[in-house]
């Protein structure tokens, strides 16, 4: 379809603004712009028109199954948007005098209150935008704990290779050396490995659990012991708390400080890539290191952004969290679990689990042997999928697992949805054996066909370039 | 897949040729094939000091990165900058499209010929 | 109390069967037995979707609604559009993932690029990334990008909004990197404490255009000294004074950043917000975060993917110059939205508005006995003012419905956006007199 620009016309516009009512200004000369910047000239009808072709050409949680695993795609409720559109809400300045902002003060210091239960900690920070950015001021935390101790051999970061690529990057962006450790067969963290790399050089332990295959740790209270032990401390991705809310929380299976999205786990939609919000826990000996704000008062030595944080995030948060309450919290994650075990036992038999037992909220299939004797991929698969109307799984993640296939379908899809989608992957699992050629072409029913992400990288195009 | 008789090889698929006093090194044409397309180079500067069995650079693919892993110890004397506008050298001509050249080398990897280079690629 | 989840009682037994368990509890069998929480969460009952709504509305109306809000410092009222908040809210664009799938993503990767398109207009340079997370993180994002092996350190101006220097500090200590700031002199920054501050192990230098106190610096002096020292310039600007100001480019910037929130988004207590990060070709690969690129299909067709993702986290892992992952997307869309709403001249008479009901406002209220501009010369939509009484003024004004300036330093720093009549701004005028006399 045709971009914005091409569809401008000199000279059009939309009727916005009154007429100035005070003496113009003029800039000075010599930081006027020298040329008018190209946007397009457009009437209200013209942008209506233009950003509703585009919105047909996305697929959102609202159009279909999405089962793409660690990013939790449940359902976003209408109702967590209208709170967020309050005018009173929407309209308050970060800067303006306490007195006139109790309201949002409530939703952060409710919203706190509730996340600190569920994942057993006792302070927390809304300031981080997203997933990465509270991994990024979590390990913030660590760092300033041993500074504060005036430990300064504390140099290394330790990740299992299972972790997702953001918890190294991190680690790198705090100033640590990283420190890979191979999981165990069945996934999980190897106690001996990770024995070998423990010692008074560690500063922390980051890990995700259940972990990115979709399976809780058992050893999880040795392994937080062992970090501790060796003088570390042990933070929690929260990227998979959708599994065991209200079950088990982080906090008292030894982490000292988590992230949680609250775009996966609380249901706040993720906009085509975001604004998510990144909330960050801790223990009680963590908190004076949690983040303050350079023109508010608030106790504290770093900042890692503007103001407060994504408040608007926050606050479709709480209201999803108001919604669900003490029973529907954990009601939300056993159903998360048993649809994803539902899902793995209804597609076991075609294509093969990479871990064939219980998982939590989501199971990795391993197609490395259907690719062998088919030559069809997991992206082939991933992309015929889509000619079927279902957003595909995570594809080549973890990186434990050749030709993986990460399905999370979360607790808001019906066994009508995950029956459907299992009939699909069985009938892909055949037609596979008879027609690859198909599966390599696939998808054959959207605008556009597998791109060429070659010639992207290799000549960038990444504006228009005006005539 | 082709192996230049010319040159020697490492056990990580670089490839070295004394020229004029100096180690040109690039990557065989079974790496190549292994990386798939290669869409970005990242490249030392001049004057770099490079160390056998460590990254002097990485090559980029659509989806993977990868290290390019130097078979001598030296000093960087010159860089094929060709590359970072045209890193499909390195599929289309993997003997031809060198990355960097190296002087004052103090130590080199224990390097295959191309026979054992084709063997070594044989059982990988 | 509603969990979203559809299955019946019935069902999920059926499921329970069908995976040959009794119970959900048999679900979380790998968990040992004393790690479970073995009491009720201590959280309310849930409730329904109207007494959700009651709830919040409540406690939005806890806040004061100022019909006027004359405060900046970063977080600007300006007036939305209409059509501006409708689109975001269409189910499509609000509930999608990152478009990793670009088969089924074009509408957002097409949003996104176009988007990129207008920021490398505003800003006249040749690449911007698909959004960072705000202003703050953006001007951070853009120190790290600077640096190379040899050159380590950040210089920032004295000038720049607080919570920026902060931010980049705190991104300095996560890498081990010094962070320099260079003293202001009359509100502007120093350009001989600069010069002098500069050496060969200088990375960048930072400065805001215009500045936190509203000013305008001498852009083009300080990319030459910055650029006869050998480091990079960065250039946080405001985007609304981009329509009418000379671009960073112009200016002599290697990269251009700001705080994208006066593009459509509601100041919404703090955020979402939305970062801009935009540079010149030669260092494109540096760019963090998601960056769509043209390409074709294999009819050709024209099509848009996230390209030169080995730059990024999930593919270079530790080696990555940074974590950023999620981003801002439906800010940028906004912000594009806002951008092709107001057109060329739409934006340039915003930016002309405020400028112009700012300078009524200073100079009225410079008028009055004790007030006076604390810093001399050209600004835009902001100034601080030396001025007595601002709890008294700050007070008075609220019980106007108006939001004064912010108290600062023993004077007030205002702002005037093109929302504020004529009519108001002499309100508050008189307001001001009054509590003055």
């Amino acid at each position: 379809m045709k971009l914005i620009f091409e569809k401008s016309v000199k000279g059009r516009k939309c009727d916005i603004l009154p007429k100035l009512d005070v003496e113009p200004v003029a800039l000075p000369e010599n930081l006027k712009r020298a040329v008018a910047p190209h946007l397009p000239e457009m009437s209200e009808t013209d942008v209506s028109r233009h950003y509703t072709e585009l919105n047909k050409q996305v697929h959102g949680v609202n159009s279909g199954f999405y089962p793409l695993g660690s990013c939790t795609m449940k359902y976003n409720p209408r109702i967590d948007e209208e709170a967020a559109a309050l005018e009173g809400f929407t309209s308050v300045h970060p800067l303006a005098p306490k007195s006139t902002v109790r309201g949002s003060l409530e939703v952060l210091d409710t919203l706190r209150e509730d996340l600190c239960e569920i994942t057993g900690m006792d302070g927390m920070t809304f300031q981080p935008a997203a997933g990465a950015h509270g991994e990024f001021t979590g390990v913030l935390l660590i760092k300033q704990y041993h500074d504060s101790k005036n430990d300064k051999k504390r140099t290394k970061i330790i990740v299992p290779d299972s972790a997702h690529g953001t918890n190294p990057a991190t680690a790198a962006m705090c100033g640590y050396q990283v420190v890979n450790i191979p999981s165990a067969p069945n996934g999980c963290v190897d106690l001996e490995e990770l024995k070998k790399v423990l010692g008074d050089d560690t500063a922390g332990l980051m890990l995700t659990n259940p972990n990115t295959v979709g399976i809780f740790d058992e050893n999880i209270l040795e392994i937080t012991k062992l970090v501790h032990e060796a003088g570390g401390l042990c933070y929690y991705d929260g990227a998979n708390l959708n599994a065991i809310m209200g079950v088990v929380r982080p906090g008292d299976m030894g982490f000292d400080c988590v992230h949680l999205n609250l775009h996966k786990t609380f249901a706040t939609p993720h906009g085509g890539g975001g604004p998510g919000a990144g909330a960050v826990g801790c223990k009680e000996f963590l908190k004076p290191f949690l983040p303050h704000s350079a023109l508010m008062e608030m106790p504290g030595r770093i900042q890692v952004r503007g103001f407060m944080g994504n408040f608007l995030v926050c606050v479709r948060a709480l209201a999803y969290v108001m919604t669900l309450g003490r029973e529907g919290i954990p009601e939300a994650s056993t159903n998360a679990v048993l649809n994803a075990n539902y899902l793995m036992q209804k597609i076991k038999g075609t294509f093969t689990p990479a871990f064939d037992r219980i998982c939590m909220h989501e199971f990795v299939l391993d197609l490395s042997g259907y690719e062998k004797e088919t030559g069809v991929s997991a992206l082939d698969v991933a992309k015929s999928l889509i000619d079927y109307g279902m957003h595909p799984p995570t594809m080549y993640f973890p990186l434990i697992v050749h030709e993986a296939l990460m399905l999370e379908p979360t607790e808001t899809e019906s066994i009508e949805t995950l029956d459907w989608a299992a009939d699909v992957f069985r009938t892909l699992y055949e037609l596979g054996k008879t027609d690859p050629d198909f599966m390599h072409n696939a998808p054959h029913h959207t605008p556009i066909g597998r791109p060429d992400e070659v010639k992207a990288a290799r000549n960038p195009i990444v504006r228009y370039t005006f005539a | 897949m082709t192996i230049n008789p010319e040159m020697k090889y490492s056990r990580d698929h670089e490839w070295v040729k004394e020229e004029n006093g100096l180690c040109v090194i690039g990557i065989s044409d079974f790496a190549q094939d292994a990386l798939g397309d290669l869409v970005f180079v990242n490249l030392p500067e001049v004057g770099d000091a490079v160390t056998a069995g460590e990254a002097f650079g990485d090559v980029e693919s659509v989806k993977a990165v990868s290290d390019l892993l130097c078979p001598v110890t030296g000093t960087v004397a010159e860089i094929n900058e060709e590359l970072l506008d045209a890193p499909e050298k390195l599929n289309e001509d993997p003997y031809g499209a060198w990355i960097i050249k190296v002087s004052d080398v103090t130590a080199t990897e224990d390097l295959l010929d191309a026979a054992a280079y084709e063997a070594f690629c044989a059982e990988a | 109390m509603g969990s979203y989840v559809p299955s019946t009682e019935e069902q999920r037994r059926e499921m329970l069967e069908a995976i040959g368990l009794k119970d959900v509890r048999e679900l979380y069998r790998d968990v040992p037995e004393s790690m479970i929480l073995n009491r009720p969460l201590d959280l309310p009952e849930g409730k329904s979707e109207l007494e959700v709504r009651n709830a919040m509305t409540a406690m939005a109306a806890k806040n004061t609604v100022f019909q006027t809000v004359l405060r900046g410092a970063g977080a600007y009222d300006h007036y939305i559009p209409s059509i501006v908040k409708y689109i975001p809210a269409k189910e499509e664009f609000l509930t999608a993932y990152t478009p990793y799938q670009a088969e089924i993503s074009q509408g957002v990767l097409q949003s996104i690029f176009e988007y990129q398109t207008m920021i490398a207009e505003l800003t006249g340079m040749d690449a911007s990334n698909a959004s960072v997370y705000d202003g703050a993180t953006a001007a951070a994002e853009a120190a790290a990008m600077c640096r190379d092996r040899k050159r380590r350190v950040t210089l920032i101006s004295a000038t720049a909004h607080p919570d920026v220097i902060n931010t980049v500090r705190t991104y300095c200590y996560g890498t081990n990197d010094e962070l320099v700031v260079v003293p202001a002199k009359d509100g502007r920054t120093d350009t001989e404490a600069l010069k002098a501050m500069l050496n060969d192990g200088v990375a960048s230098f930072y400065v805001q255009q215009p500045n936190f106190f509203g000013l305008f610096e001498d852009a083009d002096a300080i990319a030459e000294i910055v650029h006869a020292a050998g480091a990079m310039f960065v250039m946080g600007c405001n985007p609304i004074a981009l329509a009418i100001m000379k671009t960073p480019r112009d200016c002599g910037a290697d990269v251009a950043v700001g705080e994208g929130q006066p593009l459509g988004m509601p100041i919404g207590f703090g955020g979402p917000y939305l970062g801009f990060m935009a540079t010149t070709m030669k260092h494109i690969r540096k760019l963090p975060g998601r960056i769509v690129g043209e390409t074709t299909d294999h009819d050709g067709n024209r099509a848009y993917v996230l390209s030169l993702q080995a730059r990024e986290q999930h593919i270079r892992r530790e080696k990555a110059s940074s974590n950023i992952c999620s981003n801002e997307a439906l800010c940028a869309l906004t912000a594009g939205l806002y951008m092709a709403t107001m057109g060329p001249d739409g934006m340039a008479e915003v930016a002309n508005q405020c400028m112009a009901k700012a300078h009524y406002l200073a100079n009225a209220l410079c008028r009055l006995d004790g007030v006076k501009l604390r810093y001399d010369g050209a600004f835009f939509h902001e100034f601080l003012l030396d001025m007595p009484k601002t709890a008294e003024i700050e007070k008075a004004l609220m019980e106007k419905g108006i939001l004064s300036g912010l108290p600062y330093e023993g004077g007030m720093l205002w702002c005037v956006t093109e929302k504020v009549s004529k009519e108001t701004l002499d309100t508050v005028v008189s307001v001001v007199k009054e509590v003055l006399a």
